[in-house]
């Protein structure tokens, strides 16, 4: 016990006898482990908000559809199952938040232009659960109920179309026995979302409404589930495989919507690949200033070994100092990063690339999202790997022979 | 060779292992730098090689604001003999009229909302790579024939093939109703979903006679034969298009602005990363320097009360600097140039590359290109920024007084 605090004193004032070195290294550990935190913090935020936007987009968290509906989305891949024993057989096994749609290609036309939409018959009151784009309708009113005969368009989509609140439109697709299926709307309100393209992309009618229009039943197209966290759907992907029989095909969102499940896969391995490049970038400095400080002392380590000090007290001394200069650089770092992340906690305003993010599938403001598993991550790296490049100045040292290196000059 | 070159030469090799841990660490960030900077700009090239060439074209003539609306009354009067007059003021060839519009297309099952688009099937292949692209089927090549190509999934979800015929339904230009049976002559397969999906072309002559839109067009499109050559004839084409009422000249910079900021947001992640490579080398930097000189203080000391100014000295430290810097430099892009080769051969991949490249244009598999450029841009900031980082060093020399400094040490 005592010679553990010898050691760790005698390493702790080493660490202070050439301050400029050591707060030069610090500033490079302090900088690199800012540099981890922080640039993995931006990336994470992007793609978080990217992954809950794509989610919020319509997926959910799991999907049912029948087999063949995600190749060829039409009107004659509706679901096996009436929407009435769907919803019975998930409300039996305790999910509660889901949402059956209508969900079809159609064209819809003002009286000046006409545009392709995806539209969708939808629950409002169990959409509201999901929390779904469409949600945000900023101007004339929400959908209220399940045969509301009005529509809800994007705000994008109504400047493309010259209409407004109050207009009529009228929406055309196909009936199951591929007749023209059309129907006069009332445009009751118009949604903001967070991308221009999702704007252009849905117009939301209620469910009954549309099924009419149709002529398709107590039929749907999909069911989205939504549960606690997007991250861990495996759970929840279970049960509602349990819940559905028949042949519909359960899926969750990583497979519905491969660019964002890549996505975050990728941004996974770039937190990585990041954290150890900068390391390896800081290793050479660190392994430097370890040499140093063994080169000037090698007398005194000598004249150490001599009076009957073990080498491992030795290798000891080395590993500690490093370890000091770890930790302080990196309780700095991860400060600055905390710091700077609060700072720009109210977002950075990216929106001269705007349309640029959007090609990512971004949004134009960046939050950063500090994670612990990341900080976590990054600190570990940093002790694990800075201790095996300690290892060997450290080990150097204490192998000196003590008469070779007290008279050595 | 001069006495300070070789001064500083051999002070390098008093520490041998000190100044190939820094060179180390300068050859590391450059050979990243090099690596990730021939990837990010091949990768940036291709991007906008393959969105252009694949349908955008350099530069387009349209009615102002059509490029936000697309709306079917946003024409290009004339287009033909614009065209023509493009032809020859510039002696292009790769320039083509087309009309675009939105429209049911319907086979005997099914119906889908796509966009259509009318092309002049003797020019549209030197624009676009749609027409090089049918792989089933042919290319129409009379500008009046009643037929039309589809993409691969549209033509997978109408369930047509070669042969049989689509009922197209839209507006024409004055709102009128409009319609047409054409029959499929091929199948394009760009690879890009959406594109395969949605879209459609058929000869302008029949276009123009369904959709009531006379002798006009939408938009005229220039393909110049390099894109960096296209500011060579921006002018020309200013002066021809000045020539006529209600219509604009617009870049692909104006036509894809997502293009050039999915770019930027990129390049300003990419700059953060490796400026931050720069500042840990030079850190790294600064420690030996520092290092060097304070242990070279009784030497300087000696070598000042001779007559040496503190200048000299201060020039012998940078010199040092840059003699390692220099070889790192060259070791740097020797090792980045290696690598980037290996993978110009080999191709580039990472697991989810193909889901994300193909967002973007972008094949599965890259292969970077070395350049001068390329090769030398990041380590030229490395070495600058070792340079600025001996500063510190060079200029504490100046604080030395001989005396002191020798009975310092």
């Amino acid at each position: 016990m005592n010679a553990l605090k010898i050691i760790v004193k005698l390493a702790w004032r080493n660490l202070w006898r050439n301050h400029r070195r050591t707060i030069v290294m610090l500033s490079a550990i302090s900088i690199g482990a800012w540099a981890m935190i922080f640039m993995t913090s931006l990336v994470r935020g992007m793609v978080n908000e990217m992954l809950r936007d794509g989610i919020r987009a319509l997926p959910g968290h799991v999907q049912v559809h029948h087999p063949d509906y995600r190749d060829d989305p039409s009107i004659e891949n509706l679901m096996n199952t009436t929407r009435e024993e769907l919803a019975a057989s998930l409300l039996a096994a305790g999910i509660e938040r889901f949402s059956a749609r209508v969900r079809v290609p159609a064209v819809i036309s003002s009286e000046r232009e006409s545009r392709g939409v995806i539209l969708l018959g939808v629950d409002p009151k169990r959409e509201a659960a999901i929390a779904a784009i469409g949600s945000r309708v900023t101007e004339g009113r929400p959908l209220t109920d399940v045969g509301d005969g009005g529509v809800i368009i994007g705000r994008r989509l109504a400047e493309k179309l010259e209409t407004e609140v109050g207009k009529r439109i009228v929406l055309m697709s196909q009936d199951p026995d591929n007749e023209i299926a059309d129907r006069g709307f009332r445009v009751v309100g118009l949604y903001e979302a967070n991308l221009e393209i999702q704007e252009e992309a849905f117009a939301f009618a209620g469910r009954m409404t549309i099924q009419q229009m149709l002529g398709i039943g107590d039929f749907v197209s999909e069911v989205a589930v939504v549960g606690d966290d997007y991250r861990v759907v495996d759970p929840l992907l279970a049960s509602v495989r349990l819940s559905i029989d028949g042949d519909d095909e359960v899926l969750p969102w990583t497979e519905l919507d491969e660019y964002l499940g890549t996505m975050m896969m990728v941004m996974d391995g770039f937190v990585i690949i990041w954290v150890v490049i900068i390391f390896f970038a800081l290793s050479f400095g660190l392994v430097n200033t370890l040499v140093m400080a063994v080169f000037e002392r090698v007398r005194e380590i000598g004249l150490m070994l001599a009076l009957g000090m073990r080498p491992s007290s030795i290798l000891g001394q080395i590993i500690v100092e490093s370890f000091f200069l770890l930790a302080i650089g990196l309780v700095v770092g991860n400060l600055l990063a905390c710091l700077s992340i609060i700072v720009l906690s109210e977002g950075i305003d990216i929106s001269i690339v705007a349309e640029g993010m959007e090609m990512f599938g971004s949004a134009s403001v960046l939050y950063p999202e500090m994670e612990m598993q990341d900080v976590i991550l990054a600190n570990v790296v940093v002790l694990v790997l800075g201790f095996l490049a300690s290892l060997s100045p450290a080990w150097r040292a204490s192998r000196y022979e003590p008469v070779e290196a007290i008279t050595k000059v | 060779m001069n006495i300070t070159l070789r001064l500083a030469w051999r002070n390098l090799w008093r520490q041998p292992r000190r100044t190939w841990l820094t060179i180390g660490a300068m050859v590391f960030s450059n050979a990243i730098l090099v690596f990730m900077i021939s990837l990010q700009f091949g990768m940036y090239e291709l991007m906008i090689d393959n969105t252009l060439k694949a349908f955008t074209g350099h530069f387009q003539v349209q009615a102002p604001g059509y490029k936000d609306d697309t709306k079917m009354r946003q024409i290009v009067p004339n287009a033909e003999s614009i065209a023509t007059e493009i032809r020859e003021a510039t002696s292009l060839e790769a320039v083509a009229v087309r009309s675009a519009t939105f429209a049911l297309a319907s086979s005997d099952d099914r119906t889908y909302g796509i966009r259509v688009f009318g092309v002049d099937p003797a020019n549209e292949s030197r624009v676009s790579t749609i027409p090089s692209l049918v792989s089933d089927g042919r290319f129409p090549d009379n500008r009046d024939a009643q037929e039309i190509v589809v993409g691969s999934v549209l033509a997978r979800n109408l369930r047509v093939g070669i042969g049989d015929e689509l009922t197209i339904l839209g507006s024409g230009r004055g709102g009128s109703f409009a319609a047409a049976v054409a029959t499929v002559a091929g199948i394009f397969d760009s690879g890009v979903i959406d594109m395969d999906r949605s879209i459609a072309e058929m000869p302008i002559g029949f276009f123009n006679d369904v959709f009531y839109m006379d002798d006009a067009a939408h938009a005229v499109v220039v393909v110049t034969p390099a894109l960096a050559l296209i500011e060579d004839y921006r002018a020309t084409l200013e002066s021809v298009v000045a020539g006529h009422d209600g219509v604009v000249l617009q870049d692909w910079d104006a036509l894809q602005p997502g293009l050039r900021q999915a770019i930027q947001a990129d390049l300003s992640g990419a700059f953060f990363m490796y400026g931050v490579l720069v500042v840990l080398v030079a850190f790294s930097v600064m420690n030996t320097q520092l290092m060097s000189v304070l242990e070279r203080t009784y030497e300087f000391g000696i070598v000042m009360s001779l007559g040496l100014t503190p200048g000299r000295l201060g020039r012998l430290v940078i010199l040092e600097t840059a003699l390692m810097g220099l070889a790192g430099l060259l070791l740097g892009a020797l090792v980045g140039g290696l690598i980037t080769t290996w993978f110009t051969y080999n191709g580039f991949s990472f697991p989810g590359m193909d889901q994300m490249a193909a967002n973007f244009n972008l094949p599965s598999h890259f292969y970077p290109q070395v350049s001068l450029l390329t090769l030398f841009a990041g380590p030229a900031f490395v070495f600058i920024g070792s340079i600025i980082s001996a500063l510190y060093p060079a200029l504490r020399v100046h604080w030395l007084h001989p005396v002191e400094a020798m009975r310092l040490a």
